[in-house]
């Protein structure tokens, strides 16, 4: 089902025209309303009069994570705080966080955008869903709830956690439609399994996967042990959350990003230039419709490339490749965005622990594992075992607190984590994707 | 009447100690006593060694975390009842022992255990008070 032909199927021309007419409203938009864009677009000489189509957006500034979080919070709004209806925030620690606002219209948008998702996927008004994302600050959790509100199927608020209770709620409602993290779906069938309930028996017909990095054989392994189609989701909390891009049912392949909302290009990480459709390299977003933090190229750091030829489906919207991997070194563990800067501090904090430390990611049957290693120097060992473990339990204890990621602290001897020309291999990721 | 115990951390895999033991042997450093504690991830070897700086300097020259403990040698009688005696006159002045480990060699015939306290004055004071024979690190070291 196509939710909004108008804007899904429209030609590509007429298309550009209207990215063309919203791209410059929002130039003036952020000149006049954000000191962080006026200062950077003044730095560079440049005036919102200056641009004359989507051929000058390379001459545009990025804008990095980091510019986020130097205007933590509310820096980098573009309304007074009457406008604002909903704050969200990814995890940070304190006062590192990004945190994203939204007005009415930019939650009305949002849910249109994510009741588009659902009908690429061939969900319905008929339909039961499923939604395992976390509600909260996060934006997984309510972005879907609302999309599937706006497409007027019916939502199951489950949230996330609670993984034997979320078997029973499947088997006795019935859903059709499942939303979580692919890992998740893998753990929800294999306690379904321990439960005696074969997954495939239930009446779940689609999958609607994001959050985390998947790739085409773990795909293969979720349609095989859950029975049902498995799609892939896109979306991030800074331009919007889920709901950006959308892969369709029909040839599930690519991801349609909704283009009229969300101005998409290929850059060279490295040199910042712009690369053509099929090249990969990194998706740089400019939002073009959103009022109350309007971003001018977004750089996401997820590595992926364009494709605009038309799709099987009907819809003329371009399409993004599953992400590949990132061009900075954020970690998704369970859905949750980690750097590792972010552990360093923490240790550092805790303790004054050194900062000579490695993180081992694992996937143990279908979830994610942390494991933080940690060098044992003088100033923190003890004769005592009961010192060191507490040691080990406050870090834990911490990265749960600070980052909202369950991790392992296992303290080890001093240059045994592996350096690489004096410089310490900070992550071995031994997930197999 | 302190004695010093080297600890040093270890992780918990195979040949860690013969690696320990192998450079206090090349550096004719004698170990006189030991206890390990370990959980599943490391463990602390504790030590009694014939020279404390030299076993130090050269280990941490290897590249392992170690410290110096502060231990007290306690000479019990080899009898029932001996090591109670002396737990009991601590406990009642509410000395908290963290733990302990046996000498290899008696004094006269008498046992050697390392005690280490988490008051360890105190705790000399206790034992001093009450007659109990302490053996001093020096003496200890080369007994």
């Amino acid at each position: 089902m196509i939710f909004d032909p108008e804007m899904e199927t429209r030609p590509r021309e007429d298309l550009e025209a209207l990215q063309t007419k919203r791209l410059k409203a929002l130039v003036e938009r952020v000149y006049a309303n954000v000191p962080f864009y006026r200062k950077k677009f003044d730095e560079l000489g440049i005036k919102p009069n200056d641009l004359r189509g989507l051929e000058n957006l390379k001459d545009l500034p990025f804008t990095e994570k980091q510019d986020l979080r130097n205007n933590y919070p509310f820096g980098m709004f573009a309304v007074s705080k009457e406008n604002i209806v909903r704050i969200h925030s990814s995890s940070g620690t304190t006062g590192k966080a990004t945190v994203v606002g939204y007005t009415r219209r930019d939650v009305k948008n949002w849910g249109r955008c994510m009741a588009r998702a659902l009908g690429m996927a061939g969900v319905t008004s008929q339909d039961l869903i499923h939604n395992a994302y976390g509600y909260g600050l996060f934006t997984g959790g309510l972005g879907v709830h609302y999309g599937a509100e706006e497409l007027g199927a019916a939502v199951i608020p489950v949230s996330g956690g609670g993984t034997k209770r979320q078997v029973m709620l499947l088997k006795d409602f019935g859903a059709t439609v499942i939303c979580c993290t692919p890992s998740y779906s893998l753990f929800l069938a294999e306690t379904a399994k321990d439960m005696g309930i074969d997954f495939r028996e239930l009446p779940l017909r689609v999958g609607v996967f994001g959050a985390e990095p998947w790739s085409e054989s773990m795909r293969k392994d979720i349609e095989s042990k859950l029975g049902l189609m498995a799609l892939d989701i896109y979306g991030l909390s800074e331009v919007m959350g889920p709901g950006v891009a959308m892969e369709c049912h029909t040839a599930q392949n690519g991801l349609h990003i909704m283009e009229d909302h969300f101005l998409a290009e290929i850059i060279n990480p490295e040199t910042g230039e712009q690369l053509p459709p099929g090249e990969v390299g990194e998706l740089v977003i400019t939002t073009l419709t959103k009022e109350a933090i309007p971003l001018v190229r977004y750089r996401t750091r997820d590595l992926t490339s364009l494709n605009t030829t038309p799709c099987r489906c009907g819809r003329t919207l371009a399409r993004m490749n599953r992400i590949m991997g990132r061009s900075d070194d954020m970690l998704i563990i369970r859905g949750v965005n980690v750097f590792p800067s972010q552990i360093e501090s923490i240790l550092v904090e805790t303790e004054g622990l050194s900062p000579h430390y490695q993180l081992i990611i694992k996937r143990k049957g279908a979830l994610d594992s942390l494991e933080i290693e940690v060098e044992v120097d003088e100033p923190i060992f003890s004769d005592k075992i009961k010192n060191l473990q507490l040691l080990e339990t406050k870090v834990q204890k911490n990265i749960k607190e600070f980052l909202g990621v369950t991790a392992k602290c296992k303290l080890v001897e001093p240059k045994t984590l592996e350096r690489s020309v004096g410089k310490a291999k900070r992550i071995v990721d031994l997930r197999k994707l | 009447m302190k004695a010093d115990q080297l600890s040093i951390f270890l992780e918990n895999r195979a040949g860690r100690l013969a690696e320990v033991t192998k450079i206090l042997s090349e550096a004719k450093v004698n170990i006189r006593a030991l206890s390990l504690a370990d959980t599943s991830d490391f463990g602390i070897l504790r030590l009694i060694v014939s020279d404390f700086e030299k076993a130090r300097d050269t280990l941490k020259k290897e590249g392992f975390t170690v410290g110096r403990t502060t231990v007290v040698a306690v000479e019990v009688p080899d009898r029932p009842g001996g090591l109670h005696n002396i737990l009991d006159m601590l406990q009642k002045e509410g000395i908290n022992v963290e733990y302990m480990y046996a000498f290899v060699q008696q004094s006269g015939n008498n046992a050697v255990i390392i005690f280490r306290f988490d008051r360890t004055d105190q705790a000399i004071d206790i034992l001093k008070a009450n007659n109990v024979p302490i053996v001093p690190g020096p003496t200890l070291y080369n007994l």
